[in-house]
């Protein structure tokens, strides 16, 4: 019996046995390798997808779960890295190996779409899932932050309104043409 | 990782390669198999296809359309090594960086690491050793474009000029660029002298790059070696004995066989591979195979049973790596007796991406897709395997997900090489994150031993210090005395001035497989080495850190950073309520780095919280390119602020660290900064940069310009 959901936008019809874990049918047999295995027990976060709208460990996700919903990877995220997440991620180089960055701008996204100015320990409790063995949690929460305030440019970051510093010279660092 | 033990030998063939080098055939290496290999494979290339494309030597190829391939020969897992490698390479190359693309290169003498005598990426080596060679790389075929340039207009070659991308004819005013002589330039024999740039022309190094690979990371089109797909390949995963030295005694696969798109079961090296149609079909097999293993010699060794191993070598004396005045005797004479025991244990390597490897083997041809720190050995165990010739291995190294010296070894690759060579197919294995903790090649557990003595004032006057451990160098050779340098490591550089000393080493092979890890013997002999000083101070009654600059008055650097740390830190001032500090100042790999710490204690909750961190580090190496930028301003923006400018430096020159004119762009951009706090911090680093101050000045100046935040501390530490 074939399962039907929504990818990226897309229909797709599943003819997979349905207890195998969407990661597996996502990488192998569609050969969207863009969401990663870690661990296969959702303990890293790094196969993190959207299942309407909410992240979610697609390593422990059977496929027949999905079944009339609307299921979002880094591939679908945007066409072409316009997502509030990608761009700030690209302006802050956030990646260093970049395995976890699939998982870790997933979750990042979906924190993003239920709170748009989260502060920092807003973001430290969402992210808290995706493991990074390179230690780019720094980045990741700067990079959050930016995405917050590129995605509402007439809204005041949470770090504004509470009255703290100006966040991220960074961009304009960048904006002002330094780097590359 | 570290793998210079046979840099005696090594650096004698490099010596020899370098007087090729210096003929010009080293740079001029024509690679027709490469070439072919890469027309076989467009699946890895980070470059869009290009037609046209002129190889000008192993690094820089550029094709019609004006791009520029530079072929990066080291492997990056995340240290932005081809980000940095292209830099050094263009800069020379005069080209135009919006026009790089670059393709990881495969496995060939010419890209040998002359530190390992192979091709492979660790122990800080990758940008000390590109330096020159990719900046003669980049002259060279910079030379090779302008004479093409200046045959074409029949001019001579002195009165042009290379410039961002393009050739350039002054007196007639004539312009063309790389793309359109590039034909030409393939047919320009390679100059004999390359001259380099004098280092303050570098446009590109020292400055503040993008990394090449961030886009493809943010959108899932980074091609990880668990990622390579090829035409009608299978998946495979492999059961292993849960014992070190275990093997398998037999076992029945029909109840995986049973399961719809199970494909092959076959028995390999490393035992029992499941083979499906996908790599979740291939786990389900994999958990309905019935395998009896014959567990081998260490079928009752337990951690209690290694831990008492450890503790009867101890107790013997060992092969003596330092000896210094006559301890044995002096022991005896000493006011008060101290010993401790400090043991560690095995440490996973835990990369983010489990080990992979697919390999497609034919009669003729075996290619691997991996994702490597140590191509050479990848294809000389492929080639092993197969009875092919190593020319015949293609090894296509993808990103790495992690590498910490897990990816020098090669048992992954003969994994797949073996179940494809069974298969007839092409074939991905892939470990389970329980294969890759417990089948890894570990950080060697350690148990250190020491006495010190004590004169009746409380002053150290004899360390003896044991350590007993499995040896890693003792895989790739027999060791001479059963000694392995690499296991005492930083015990046997104790920089405390203390007249009687003595450091030995007793071998003992546990049956677990041990391997490089970063910072190899430093990540536990640092600690060890640290602890036992603390509590000589407790014994002595001193202050731990007045004891240590006392003991390091002969060396300076230690001394430097650990008294950086302490000011910074207060050290002498009485910590906030309920909270304690702790330091520690290590020397490793040319970097010397002191800490101050200071945490509370949850007994309740049986935790440590870290509140802050002052670091102070002296990285300076004459002998460094400088990849090292990266790494200090993590430091920086770690200990001074979270809102200092993210810097993204990949490589400077030789001596950027060292006084000099302050860089007018550093000064500049760093100005740009938006807060008043950050544009402080932007003075002190253009101070520094300008010889004014130094190091230990700047972090002065940074830790006035922003304090801790201890919740930013927490979080930086996570």
């Amino acid at each position: 019996m074939p399962i039907e959901f929504t990818l990226n936008g897309k229909p797709q019809r599943v003819n997979v046995a349905p207890n195998m874990p969407l990661l597996w049918f996502l990488r192998d047999t569609l050969g969207m390798t863009g969401t990663k295995f870690g661990c296969g027990m959702a303990l890293c976060g790094a196969c993190t997808v959207h299942i309407n709208g909410e992240a979610v460990r697609s390593c422990v996700t059977p496929v027949s779960s999905v079944a009339g919903k609307q299921v979002v990877t880094i591939e679908g995220l945007s066409e072409d890295r316009s997502h509030p997440v990608q761009r700030a991620w690209i302006e802050l180089d956030v990646p260093q190996c970049g395995y976890c960055q699939s998982g870790q701008i997933m979750s990042a996204a979906a924190l993003l779409a239920k709170n748009p100015h989260p502060s920092d320990a807003e973001i430290d409790d969402a992210m808290r899932g995706n493991i990074c063995r390179c230690g780019t949690y720094h980045r990741i929460r700067l990079a959050i932050q930016r995405a917050a305030r590129l995605k509402y440019p007439q809204a005041k970051s949470a770090k504004a309104r509470a009255g703290g510093a100006e966040l991220l010279p960074t961009a304009q660092f960048a904006a002002q043409g330094g780097g590359k | 990782m570290n793998g210079c033990e046979s840099q005696h030998i090594n650096r004698r063939s490099f010596l020899k390669r370098g007087t090729l080098g210096a003929t010009g055939l080293l740079i001029g290496f024509y690679l027709p198999e490469l070439r072919q290999a890469h027309a076989a494979d467009s699946v890895r290339s980070n470059s869009a296809a290009s037609g046209g494309r002129v190889t000008l030597n192993a690094w820089i190829h550029v094709s019609a359309d004006d791009t520029v391939t530079i072929f990066i020969d080291k492997s990056e897992m995340g240290q932005s090594v081809l980000t940095g490698l292209a830099m050094i390479a263009a800069d020379e190359l005069e080209c135009d960086w919006q026009k790089v693309r670059t393709e990881f290169a495969p496995a060939d003498k010419v890209y040998f690491n002359p530190q390992f005598g192979a091709q492979g990426t660790g122990a800080s080596t990758a940008t000390r050793t590109s330096w020159e060679p990719l900046r003669k790389a980049g002259a060279a075929a910079r030379m090779m474009l302008l004479r093409a340039a200046a045959q074409k207009w029949g001019v001579e070659p002195s009165e042009c000029r290379a410039e961002k991308g393009a050739i350039l004819h002054a007196p007639t005013g004539r312009r063309t660029s790389y793309g359109s002589v590039s034909q030409a330039a393939g047919k320009i024999p390679v100059p004999q002298e390359i001259p380099l740039k004098d280092p303050r022309d570098f446009r590109i190094i020292g400055k503040p790059t993008r990394r090449l690979d961030t886009p493809d990371k943010v959108n899932g089109r980074a091609e990880f070696g668990i990622d390579v797909r090829r035409e009608n390949m299978l998946y495979a995963v492999v059961a292993r004995c849960p014992v070190f030295g275990g093997k398998v005694a037999s076992f029945d696969a029909s109840k995986a066989k049973a399961i719809p798109g199970v494909k092959h079961v076959a028995q390999i090296s490393s035992g029992v591979a499941v083979v499906a149609d996908n790599s979740w079909t291939a786990m389900e097999g994999r958990r309905a195979l019935d395998v009896k293993w014959d567990e081998g010699p260490n079928a009752a060794a337990t951690s209690e049973t290694i831990r008492k191993l450890f503790a009867e070598r101890a107790s013997r004396p060992g092969h003596i790596a330092r000896k210094d005045g006559d301890p044995e005797a002096q022991i005896e004479h000493a006011a008060r007796k101290i010993e401790a025991v400090y043991e560690v244990p095995f440490l996973a390597h835990a990369t983010m991406e489990p080990q992979n490897c697919t390999a497609d083997v034919t009669a003729q041809r075996c290619d691997v897709w991996a994702p490597t720190q140590n191509q050479t050995n990848a294809q000389k165990t492929a080639a092993d395997i197969t009875g092919l010739d190593p020319s015949k291995v293609f090894v296509h190294t993808t990103f790495l997900g992690g590498g910490f010296g897990r990816r020098f070894e090669s048992d992954y690759v003969a994994d797949a090489v073996e179940v494809s060579k069974a298969a007839g197919k092409p074939v991905k294995v892939t470990w389970s994150r329980e294969d890759d903790i417990q089948h890894d090649f570990y950080r060697t557990a350690s148990y250190a031993k020491f006495t010190a003595g004590l004169d009746a004032d409380g002053w150290p006057t004899v360390w003896m210090n044991r350590i007993a451990c499995p040896s890693i160098m003792g895989r790739f050779g027999p060791l001479k005395d059963n000694f392995d340098a690499r296991s005492v490591e930083i015990c046997d550089a104790v920089p405390y001035a203390i007249p009687n000393i003595l450091v030995d080493y007793q071998l003992a092979e546990a049956g677990i497989p041990v391997g490089f890890w970063r910072s190899v013997g430093a990540s536990q002999n640092g600690f060890f080495l640290e602890s036992f000083i603390d509590e000589l101070a407790a014994e002595g009654n001193k202050d731990p850190y007045e004891l240590r600059r006392h003991l390091l008055r002969n060396a300076p650097r230690h001394l430097r950073v650990l008294e950086t740390a302490a000011e910074k830190a207060g050290w002498g001032t009485p910590p906030p309520a309920g909270r304690f500090r702790g330091l520690a100042v290590v020397s490793s790999y040319f970097g010397y780095v002191a800490h101050v710490i200071e945490i509370s204690v949850d007994r309740s909750k049986r935790s440590l919280n870290v509140h802050r961190v002052v670091c102070a580090l002296d990285s300076r190496s004459p002998s460094t390119a400088g990849a090292c930028s990266r790494a200090i301003f993590m430091i920086i923006r770690c200990c001074a602020s979270r809102t200092c400018p993210s810097w993204t430096c990949t490589s400077f020159p030789a001596n950027w660290h060292q006084p000099g004119p302050a860089n007018s762009r550093c000064r500049r951009s760093l100005r740009r900064c938006a807060t008043r706090s950050s544009r402080r911090r932007a003075d002190a680093f253009a101070a520094c940069r300008s010889g004014q101050k130094t190091w230990p000045d700047l972090f002065s100046r940074l830790r006035q310009a922003m304090p801790l935040a201890p919740k930013t501390l927490r979080n930086g530490v996570r």
